[in-house]
C-alpha cells in the first residue's frame, strides 16, 4: 500500500502544472511623498514610478519555480490599464509564458470584488491547477480579490502563504499567523493561495530575458470578452466607493530637528546624553 | 431587534485583543443604532472564554465542535453563513487579521453581503456604513461609502479601538447552538502550528533599539547601521521588508508579524511608519526617526523627526555619538 502511495506522489511530482498568476500594476509609493488629485479621491500620479505589486512579485517567481522544478505554464493576468504591459512584460521576462491584460475604460472604479469578477470572467474557461495571487496590494490594502475569486471558482484557498509544497493532488502550506507563529494548512487542488512577500527571493530579469518578452504577445481584453455587463464592474459593481481621500490628521507631531546632517547629529547626540542614553 | 455581530477570535487558549476592541466599538456601534451586540464563538471547549465575552455582549452564541478546535476558514464561514442567514445582523465584525484576512472575502462573496476591509473606523447611519481606511501603506485615508445592504461585513485593524469593559458587566446570555458541520471539511485541512526556531536575538530585551527600513536600501549598507548601533549600545532590529529581501534574520523584526518592543531608545532609519510595523514600537519610551519623506507617518508616532537621507545622518551622528562618550570616560 506504501508503495503505491509513493507511487501516486512520484508521479504527481512528475506532473506539469498549469499555474495562473494574478498581478496588479501599482505605484511604489514606499519612499514617495504622495499628493492628493483636484478630485479628491485619489493620488496625483505625476513623477511617480509603476512596478509590479510587491505580493504579486513574489507570487509570480514562486509560480515559475514550481514549472521550473516540474514543468508546464505560468499565465500572467491582470486588470489595469495600458501601462500595465510593463508589469506584464516583467512576468514573461521571469519565466511567465503567457499574459493577458483586461482593460476596458467602464472597469474604472472596480473595487476588489468587482476585480475578482472580471477576473473570474476570464479564468474560468483556462485550465488551471493553482492560481496564485500576492496577499494584498500596495496601493489600496484591500486585501479580498484572491479569496473572493476562489469562492467564485469553487475551490480552496489559503491566504498569506509563506512557504508550500506540493503533495499528491494537494498542497501544504504554511501560512503567517501573528507574531512570529505560523500555521500548517493544506488544500485540495486546484487551489487559489494569497502568497505573502519573503517567500522566496523574486529574480533579477536579464537583458536577454526582457528582449526576448518583447516578442511575446500580451493578450488583450475588454468588457465584452468577459461575458459581463457594465452594472457588473465599476463602481455600479463594486460593493465600496472611494468619496474622499485626505492626509491622516496628526495627533502628535515629531519635534523636527533642523540644520546640515552634522548639526543635526550634535543635536540628536545632545538628545541622548541629555536622556542619560549614551 | 437589529443585531451586530462580533465574531470572536482566539488561539492556543487566548481570546485575542481584537477581540475585546470590536467588543468595545460594537458596544458604541448598538448603542447608537438602538442594537444588539452578539458574540459569536466557535470552538472547542470555550465556555471559560463564553463567560469573559458574557461581560462584554448581551448574547453570546456558543458553538462547540471538534472541527472548529483550529481556525479553519472553511469550517467558520460554513457555520457563519448558517448563524448570518438566521440572525440577519446588520453587521458582522471581523478582525482584519491572519484568520480574519482568511475568512472575511470568502464568507462575503458566498453570501453576497458587501465588504469593507481593514477599517480603522465605521459609522452605522440609518442602514448606511461609512468605513475610514487607510491606503499607500497608511500614508492616505480614505473614506468609503459601502453599498446599501441589510447586511454588511466589516473587517477591523488590530489595536485600533481601545478596549474597554462597559461601565457595568452586560451580563450576557450564553446561548450554545450546534455546528450542523456534518462532514469533515477534506478541502482544507489545519495540520499544526509551526513555532519560530529558538535562539537568536531577543530584541524585546534590548534597551536601545536602531531600526532599519527600505531607506537602506541594500544590504551593503546594513553595516553602517550596525556600526551605529554598537557606538550607541544598541541592537539591530528592522521592519518586515528587510527580513523578506533576507538581509537581516526573523528575530530581528519589529511588528504585528514580528516582536513587539519597548525599549527606552527607537531609532528608526528609512522606516516609513506603515501601521504593522509601529504597533511593534510605538510604546518605546523615545522614538526617533529618519526619514527622506515629511508626510511619513512614522512622524506621527516619533518625538524627535528629521527630514533627510539616512545615508547623510548616520556617519555623522555615530561620530558624534563617539566623541560624546569619549569625552565623557576622560572626565
Amino acid at each position: 500500500m506504501k508503495t503505491t502511495v509513493n507511487e501516486v506522489s512520484i508521479t504527481w511530482r512528475d506532473k506539469r502544472l498549469d499555474i495562473i498568476v494574478c498581478v496588479k500594476h501599482v505605484p511604489e509609493t514606499a519612499e514617495a511623498e504622495l499628493k492628493i488629485d483636484s478630485t479628491g479621491k485619489a493620488i496625483d500620479r505625476t513623477g511617480l514610478v509603476f512596478d509590479i505589486n510587491e505580493w504579486d512579485d513574489y507570487a509570480l517567481e514562486e509560480a515559475v519555480r514550481i514549472k521550473e522544478k516540474q514543468g508546464g505554464t505560468v499565465t500572467a493576468i491582470t486588470v489595469g490599464a495600458d501601462d500595465s504591459d510593463s508589469t506584464l512584460r516583467k512576468c514573461l521576462a521571469r519565466g511567465a509564458d503567457k499574459a493577458i491584460r483586461l482593460t476596458d475604460p467602464r472597469f474604472d472604479g472596480s473595487d476588489g470584488y468587482a476585480v475578482a469578477k472580471i477576473l473570474h470572467s476570464v479564468i474560468r474557461n483556462l485550465p488551471f491547477n493553482l492560481i496564485l495571487t500576492g496577499m494584498q496590494a500596495g496601493d489600496d490594502g484591500n486585501a479580498v480579490v484572491g479569496p473572493i475569486l476562489a469562492e467564485m471558482l469553487k475551490i480552496p484557498h489559503v491566504t498569506m502563504v509563506k512557504k508550500l509544497e506540493l503533495g499528491a493532488g494537494t498542497v501544504r502550506t504554511n501560512r503567517e499567523l501573528e507574531g512570529g507563529l505560523e500555521e500548517q494548512v493544506e488544500v485540495k487542488m486546484p487551489a487559489l493561495l494569497s502568497i505573502q512577500t519573503g517567500i522566496n527571493e523574486p529574480r533579477y530579469v536579464s537583458i536577454m530575458g526582457i528582449r526576448k518578452a518583447m516578442q511575446k504577445e500580451i493578450k488583450v481584453m475588454t468588457l465584452a470578452d468577459t461575458g459581463l455587463t457594465e452594472n457588473d464592474v465599476g463602481v455600479a459593481g463594486s460593493w465600496i466607493r472611494i468619496e474622499k481621500m485626505y492626509v491622516p490628521p496628526v495627533e502628535k507631531q515629531a519635534e523636527f530637528l533642523k540644520g546640515t546632517p552634522d548639526e543635526i547629529a550634535v543635536k540628536i547626540t545632545e538628545i541622548l546624553k541629555a536622556k542619560g542614553l549614551i | 431587534m437589529t443585531k451586530i455581530f462580533v465574531i470572536a477570535e482566539h488561539r492556543q487558549g487566548q481570546v485575542r485583543d481584537v477581540t475585546f476592541e470590536m467588543l468595545t466599538k460594537g458596544r458604541e456601534l448598538a448603542e447608537k443604532a438602538n442594537a444588539e451586540l452578539v458574540a459569536v464563538l466557535m470552538g472547542k471547549n470555550v465556555g471559560e472564554h463564553a463567560k469573559t465575552l458574557a461581560e462584554y455582549a448581551k448574547t453570546v452564541l456558543l458553538i462547540q465542535d471538534s472541527k472548529l478546535e483550529n481556525f479553519n476558514s472553511e469550517a467558520y464561514s460554513q457555520v457563519l453563513t448558517r448563524l448570518i442567514n438566521e440572525h440577519n445582523p446588520a453587521l458582522v465584525l471581523i478582525g482584519h487579521t491572519s484568520y480574519g484576512v482568511d475568512m472575511a472575502p470568502r464568507l462575503a462573496a458566498a453570501l453576497n453581503v458587501p465588504l469593507g476591509t481593514d477599517c480603522i473606523d465605521l459609522a452605522y447611519e440609518s442602514g448606511a456604513l461609512t468605513l475610514t481606511r487607510q491606503m499607500f501603506g497608511g500614508k492616505v485615508n480614505v473614506k468609503a461609502a459601502v453599498r446599501k445592504a441589510e447586511t454588511y461585513i466589516v473587517t477591523v485593524r488590530q489595536a485600533t479601538f481601545a478596549p474597554q469593559k462597559p461601565a457595568a458587566p452586560a451580563n450576557g446570555q450564553i446561548i450554545e447552538t450546534p455546528s450542523k458541520l456534518t462532514e469533515e471539511i477534506t478541502e482544507k485541512r489545519f495540520i499544526q502550528y509551526v513555532f519560530p526556531p529558538p535562539g537568536g536575538v531577543d530584541i524585546t530585551a534590548a534597551e536601545k533599539l536602531v531600526g532599519v527600513g527600505r531607506g537602506i536600501k541594500d544590504v551593503t549598507n546594513i553595516p553602517m547601521v550596525e556600526e551605529l548601533a554598537k557606538t550607541i549600545g544598541a541592537v539591530v532590529s528592522c521592519s518586515r521588508p528587510i527580513v523578506d529581501k533576507g538581509w537581516l534574520p526573523s528575530d530581528r523584526q519589529v511588528g504585528t508579524s514580528g516582536k513587539t518592543v519597548k525599549p527606552k531608545l527607537y531609532v528608526a532609519l528609512g522606516i516609513s511608519g506603515a501601521f504593522q510595523h509601529v504597533l511593534g514600537m510605538k510604546g518605546s519610551d523615545l522614538i526617533i526617526a529618519v526619514n527622506k519623506d515629511p508626510n511619513a507617518p512614522i512622524f506621527s508616532f516619533a518625538d524627535y523627526g528629521v527630514v533627510e537621507d539616512l545615508f547623510k545622518i548616520v556617519p555623522p551622528l555615530k561620530n558624534k555619538v563617539y566623541e560624546s562618550k569619549a569625552q565623557q570616560t576622560c572626565k
